[in-house]
């Protein structure tokens, strides 16, 4: 809980780490001062950039006490106002999974590297961020926890298989070594609730342990309060969720936290 | 991306960005979120031309009907013209220089 009293402070600036094939690429990155330990956070942006609103969520997290780890997924496409190069990557149908993944592990490896680190990190994203981030969490060795905030394409027809995207997400389930937690709108149409429903069940099947909720009267979104699909309730329930999920699995200690599946 | 679902065309012309007039080289066609438009997912044009980088950029998101109408318009606009006898079919008789 937020407290008026103790001295608080904050680090918050760009970086650059290796990500996949050693390629630099840019970070933004916000932890707490103080010696620490901290728990890491990946946080993924969605498919419209690596704009502002996740610079906004990566302070968040520092500001609930979380070394928090932006990385530009866009960074090979240029630098500009962020619309322009999400348009221009969008143009190109998108990054591909496997560049994800390895700038994704880059992000981890960082994050696990720091002499404040607590050993303990997790993924968390929105949109196509969200997807990234069950994909992370399925192919990168070492998150504890992961976050899919309506994350659409996890759950991928054979023609929606793409040279970039060529496995759907779900197909890596049995790979999921973390909790998964998973924030989804009922008039979401990507993904919609028979695919939510679909990864639900893959999860129960394969003996996951996993928290799904889905909100009604929201749909793709809902956290973002400069989009008229921004829904002020549930979004605050969301947030309450997530920051309950990781204070679990990120910050209880291995002996009291219930076994993942 | 989410709906994933995009193609580009090449397109000869000019537009008028962020730094003023630039030559069009490309136009991407795309349905999937937009960035301002209120809309879950939007047809998406982006006149560009890659060349000179992300920032020339001439953008439009469309609602599905406002696109279907846009359609019809230029292609009933470019039928007038050529009853009219007004259609230049060749390639613009100025060299390229400035891409």
């Amino acid at each position: 809980m937020d407290q008026t009293g103790p001295y608080e402070g904050m680090l918050a600036e760009t970086i650059a780490l290796p990500g996949f094939q050693g390629d630099l690429i840019t970070a933004y990155f916000a932890r707490p001062l103080g010696p620490g330990p901290f728990p890491g956070v990946v946080v993924i942006h969605h498919m419209p950039g690596w704009d502002e609103w996740y610079r906004e969520a990566t302070r968040k997290f520092a500001h609930h006490g979380y070394a928090a780890l932006s990385p530009n997924l866009y960074f090979r496409a240029g630098d500009g106002a962020p619309e322009d190069v999400a348009a221009k990557v969008r143009a190109a149908g998108g990054v591909s999974d496997e560049q994800v993944v390895g700038d994704l592990a880059g992000a981890l490896h960082y994050l696990h590297a720091l002499p404040f680190s607590s050993g303990k990190a997790g993924v968390f994203g929105t949109c196509s961020g969200g997807r990234h981030a069950f994909l992370a969490a399925c192919r990168v060795r070492g998150f504890d926890a992961a976050v899919d905030c309506w994350g659409g394409r996890v759950v991928m027809a054979p023609n929606d298989l793409t040279p970039k995207q060529p496995v759907a997400p779900i197909d890596y389930i049995q790979d999921l070594p973390c909790p998964l937690l998973g924030i989804f709108g009922e008039e979401d149409q990507n993904p919609s609730p028979a695919q939510v429903a679909q990864l639900e069940q893959a999860l129960k099947a394969h003996g996951k342990t996993y928290d799904f909720h889905m909100y009604p009267k929201a749909g793709h979104g809902f956290f973002s309060y400069d989009r008229p699909n921004y829904r002020q309730e549930q979004a605050v329930d969301g947030w309450k969720k997530l920051f309950a999920f990781f204070e679990t699995y990120l910050r209880t200690p291995a002996s009291s936290v219930p076994a993942a599946g | 991306m989410c709906t994933m679902i995009v193609t580009q065309v090449n397109i000869d012309g000019s537009g008028k960005g962020a730094n003023g007039w630039f030559k069009l080289r490309e136009a991407n066609v795309s349905y999937d979120h937009p960035f301002d438009a209120p809309l879950e997912h939007a047809l998406n044009i982006d006149f560009v031309n890659e060349a000179l980088g992300p920032g020339e950029r001439v953008a439009v998101e469309l609602s599905v009907e406002a696109a279907r109408t846009l359609v019809e318009t230029i292609d009933a606009v470019l039928k007038r013209a050529e009853a009219g006898g007004y259609l230049e079919q060749s390639a613009p008789a100025v060299p390229d220089t400035a891409t």
